[in-house]
C-alpha cells in the first residue's frame, strides 16, 4: 500500500516536473519556427545590443537599425538587458557569438568589461560595430560617433547667435563645475565666439550641477543679474529643460534667447510654446541607421576598420572611417517647431 | 513491539530518537528508489530533457561555445548556492550575498589598483572581509535574536552602500591579463572552464559538511525544529553563524571571480544576483521553510536555469520573456510540492495504521545510519 502511494506521488511528480518542461518547449519551439524562416530570407544577419531595452533613446536608435537593414535585405534582430549593466550584457554578446550572427551592433555599458566577450565573438567570425559609447578601441571593428566635440560648440555658438543676432550678451548654464566634456565644449565656444563673433560678450558660467531646481535658480540669478542678457546656452538636457521651465513662466520669455542640448520629449513644450525656438542633439535614428550599414560594409568586406575606408550608408550617402576606426556621423541635429514632434526620445 | 519497548527503557533520549522514525518513512524502500523518486531527481530528469530538447531544436546551442559561456556565466550562482542552501535549510535567509560580492569585488579592485597588493592576497584580505560581513549577519541572527530576513535586507543596502561609497561611479579596470585569462581558461581543450574546478572542491566539502557529517544533521534538525535541535544538543547559534560566516567568504570569493572574469571592479557588480541565487536554490528542491534539500537539486536547479536562458537566448528571445517563463517554472515547482504533499497526505491516510512488524525495520535503520 505505502510502496505504490509513494510510486503514485513520485511519478506525478516526474510528470508534472516534465510537463513544465515540455511546455517552456512548446513555446519556445513556435518561436524557432518563425525565426528560422525569418533567417532564410536575409544574406547579412545584424543583432542591435542596446545598453537596455525599454529606453526611447535606444528604441529610436535601433528603429534607423532596423530600417536599414529593411533596406539592404538583411535579417535585424534587437535583443538586450532589463538594466544597463556590463554582467547582463555580456550574455548577449556570447549569445551572438554563439549563433554566428554576421554583425553585433551595440552599445557598450562598460568600455571594459565587455571587451573579452567582444573579442571572443570577433574571433566566432562576428564584426563588431559600437555605436553610442564605444569600448576600448583595439575590442571592437568600428565606432560609429554622435558628434564631436567641435561640431557640437559649433552649432550651440551658431544657433545662438543666429538668435540674437550676432551682437550683445550672453551666459552659459553648465553642468558641474569639473564635468570633462561640459568644460571641453566651454572652452571651444569660448574660442569660437573670440574667433567668429566678436560682438557677442560672454558674461556667465554658471553650474547648475546636472540638478533640476539648481538649474532652475541659476537660470533665475543669471537674468536678474545681467538685466542686458540676451540668450542663454545650456549644454546639458537637465539645465536647458530647468532654464526653459524657469523662462517660460517668466517676464523674460521671448526677449532671453535660449538654447543648448535637449532631448525633443523633454523639451516639446517649451518649443510650442515659444520659448526655445531650436536646440541640438544628434539624431539617434540616423546613428543606429548608420550603423547598421557599417555592419554591412564590414561583414561584406568594403571595408575592414582601417582609417580612410569609405562606405556608402543609403539615404545618409558616403562615410569614411577617421583615425581609431572612428566614423562620425555628421553635424548634431537641430530640432525646432517643424520637426520636433517626429521624434519621441 | 518488544525492541520498541527494551530502546525506550534502554536509552532515555529515546524519544527523541523514535520520533525521526516517523520523518524518515522512505527508509523502509530500497536504496535506488530513495534516490531516484525525489524532488532532486525530478529536477535533474527536467534539466536532461531540457538539454536534450535544446541540443535537438534549438539552432547552435550544440556549438562548442555554449557549455563554456553557460559555465561562465553561472557560476557565481553556482558558488553562492553552496551555502546558500545550507543557510536556508536552517529556515533562515541571507540577502545579503549579492552585496557581499560588490564589496568583494571593489576591494580586489582598490586593493590592487590603490594598495598596489597582488591579485592573490587582494583576494585573500577580500575573503577576510567577506567572512566578517557574514560574521556580521550571523551574529546579529544567532545571538540577537533577529529575524535574516531583516538583517540581511539591512546588510544588502549596508554592504552595497559601502561598496559604491569606496568606489564612487568609477571602476577599476587595469587587472594583469594572466589573472582575467585565468578566469576565463578552458581545463585543456574542453569546452568548461578551469574556474569548476574550485566550485568542484567546494561543492563536495558542502556536500561533506551537509549530507555526511553531524553538523549537516544539525542543519536540517535546526530547519525542522530548532528547539528540538536545541533540545537534542545541537549547537543552533554557532551552526547559523558559522553558515552565515561561510555564506560572506564563499560570496566574497565568487566577487574575486567576477572581477577579473569582466576585468572590472564596480560598486554595482552582480546587483539583484542574491534573488537568482534563491531562486535556483527553491527550484533545487530546497524548502524555504527549513529542513529539506539536497545539494545535488541545487547544482541542477542552477544549472536547469543557466541551460533556460542561455537556449531562450538563442532562440532570440528577450530578457524578460526568459524572465517570466524562469519566474513561471519557479513558481510552478514551489505549487507542485506543496500539491503533492498534499496528495500524498490523502493517499497515505493508512500510514499511521501500518502493523508493528512493519514499523520496526523504521526504527532500527533510522537509529543505525
Amino acid at each position: 500500500m505505502k510502496l505504490r502511494n509513494r510510486r503514485i506521488t513520485a511519478i506525478a511528480a516526474v510528470t508534472l516536473a516534465a510537463s513544465l518542461g515540455l511546455t517552456a518547449c512548446g513555446n519556445n519551439d513556435s518561436s524557432s519556427g518563425s525565426s528560422g524562416s525569418d533567417g532564410s530570407g536575409g544574406d547579412v544577419s545584424v543583432t542591435f545590443l542596446p545598453k537596455n531595452l525599454g529606453n526611447p533613446y535606444f528604441d529610436t536608435s535601433d528603429a534607423g537599425g532596423k530600417k536599414a537593414v529593411a533596406e539592404f535585405g538583411g535579417k535585424f534582430d534587437e535583443v538586450g538587458p532589463d538594466s544597463a549593466t556590463p554582467d547582463a550584457q555580456v550574455p548577449f554578446i556570447n549569445t551572438a557569438a554563439q549563433q554566428g550572427v554576421n554583425a553585433l551592433v551595440l552599445s557598450a555599458d562598460d568600455p571594459k568589461a565587455i571587451c573579452d566577450a567582444v573579442k571572443t565573438a570577433r574571433d566566432a567570425g562576428t564584426k563588431v560595430v559600437t555605436f553610442d559609447s564605444d569600448t576600448s578601441p583595439e575590442c571592437r571593428d568600428l565606432f560609429i560617433n554622435q558628434a564631436t566635440a567641435e561640431g557640437i560648440a559649433k552649432v550651440e555658438v551658431d544657433m545662438v547667435a543666429k538668435e540674437i543676432g550676432d551682437a550683445g550678451q550672453i551666459a552659459i548654464l553648465s553642468a558641474a563645475a569639473n564635468a570633462t566634456n561640459q568644460n571641453a565644449w566651454i572652452d571651444l565656444m569660448k574660442k569660437d565666439l573670440a574667433a567668429d563673433h566678436p560682438k557677442i560678450q560672454l558674461v556667465d558660467v554658471a553650474y547648475g550641477n546636472d540638478d533640476d531646481q539648481t538649474s532652475f535658480d541659476k537660470t533665475a540669478a543669471l537674468v536678474q543679474a545681467h538685466p542686458d542678457l540676451k540668450g542663454i546656452i545650456s549644454p546639458t538636457t537637465v539645465g536647458i529643460a530647468a532654464a526653459a521651465r524657469y523662462l517660460s513662466t517668466s517676464q523674460y520669455k521671448g526677449k532671453v534667447a535660449l538654447t543648448g542640448l535637449g532631448t525633443p520629449n523633454q523639451m516639446r513644450e517649451y518649443v510650442k510654446d515659444g520659448t526655445v525656438n531650436e536646440f541640438a542633439l544628434w539624431n539617434p535614428e540616423d546613428l543606429g541607421y548608420l550603423a547598421a550599414y557599417a555592419a554591412k560594409a564590414l561583414v561584406d568586406g568594403t571595408i575592414t576598420g582601417k582609417e580612410g575606408d569609405k562606405f556608402d550608408a543609403g539615404k545618409l550617402g558616403s562615410y569614411s572611417v577617421g583615425a581609431d576606426g572612428t566614423v562620425l556621423l555628421g553635424d548634431p541635429f537641430v530640432f525646432d517647431k517643424s520637426n520636433i514632434d517626429k521624434f519621441n526620445f | 513491539m518488544s525492541t520498541t519497548l527494551t530502546s525506550a527503557s534502554g536509552a532515555p533520549g529515546a524519544p527523541g530518537a523514535a520520533a525521526p522514525a516517523r520523518s524518515y518513512p522512505a527508509y523502509s524502500q530500497p536504496l535506488w528508489r530513495r534516490w531516484l523518486l525525489t524532488r532532486e531527481f525530478a529536477v535533474i530528469a527536467l534539466l536532461v530533457i531540457v538539454l536534450a530538447w535544446s541540443n535537438l531544436n534549438v539552432p547552435s546551442f550544440d556549438g562548442p561555445l555554449t557549455m563554456y559561456f553557460l559555465f561562465l556565466d553561472i557560476t557565481p550562482i553556482l558558488l553562492i548556492a553552496l551555502p546558500m542552501t545550507l543557510v536556508i535549510i536552517t529556515g533562515e535567509i541571507d540577502l545579503s550575498v549579492a552585496s557581499v560580492v560588490g564589496l568583494s569585488s571593489v576591494l580586489v579592485g582598490q586593493l590592487h589598483h590603490d594598495a598596489g597588493l597582488s591579485i592573490p592576497v587582494a583576494g585573500l584580505v577580500a575573503i577576510l572581509v567577506g567572512a566578517v560581513c557574514g560574521a556580521f549577519n550571523g551574529f546579529l541572527v544567532s545571538y540577537v535574536g533577529l529575524p535574516s530576513l531583516a538583517v540581511t535586507i539591512g546588510t544588502l543596502a549596508l554592504y552595497r552602500g559601502i561598496a559604491v561609497g569606496l568606489l564612487g561611479t568609477t571602476a577599476v579596470t587595469d587587472f594583469p591579463e594572466h589573472w582575467t585569462q585565468l578566469a576565463q581558461q578552458r581545463i585543456g581543450g574542453s569546452s568548461y572552464p578551469v574556474v569548476l574546478i574550485p566550485f568542484a572542491v567546494l561543492a563536495i566539502a558542502f556536500v561533506l559538511l551537509l549530507h555526511f557529517s553531524p553538523f549537516g544533521r544539525g542543519v536540517f534538525e535546526i530547519g525542522l525544529n530548532d528547539e528540538a535541535a536545541h533540545f537534542s544538543g545541537v549547537n543552533v547559534e554557532l551552526t547559523k553563524f558559522w553558515l552565515f560566516m561561510l555564506s560572506g567568504a564563499v560570496s566574497a570569493f565568487a566577487g574575486i571571480y567576477y572581477t577579473l572574469r569582466y576585468g572590472s571592479a564596480r560598486g554595482d557588480n552582480a546587483t539583484g544576483m542574491e534573488l537568482q541565487v534563491i531562486a535556483a536554490v527553491l527550484l533545487g528542491g530546497v524548502s524555504i521553510f527549513g529542513g529539506r534539500g539536497a545539494l545535488h537539486g541545487v547544482i541542477a536547479g542552477v544549472v536547469l536555469i543557466g541551460v533556460i536562458s542561455s537556449a531562450m537566448r538563442l532562440e532570440g528571445q528577450t530578457v524578460n520573456v526568459i524572465n517570466i517563463v524562469i519566474g513561471a517554472l519557479l513558481v510552478l515547482s514551489v505549487i507542485s510540492t506543496s500539491l503533492l504533499s498534499w496528495a500524498s497526505g490523502l493517499t497515505s491516510r493508512g500510514r499511521g495504521r501500518r502493523p508493528p512488524w512493519r514499523r520496526q525495520p523504521d526504527v532500527t535503520s533510522t537509529t543505525t545510519t
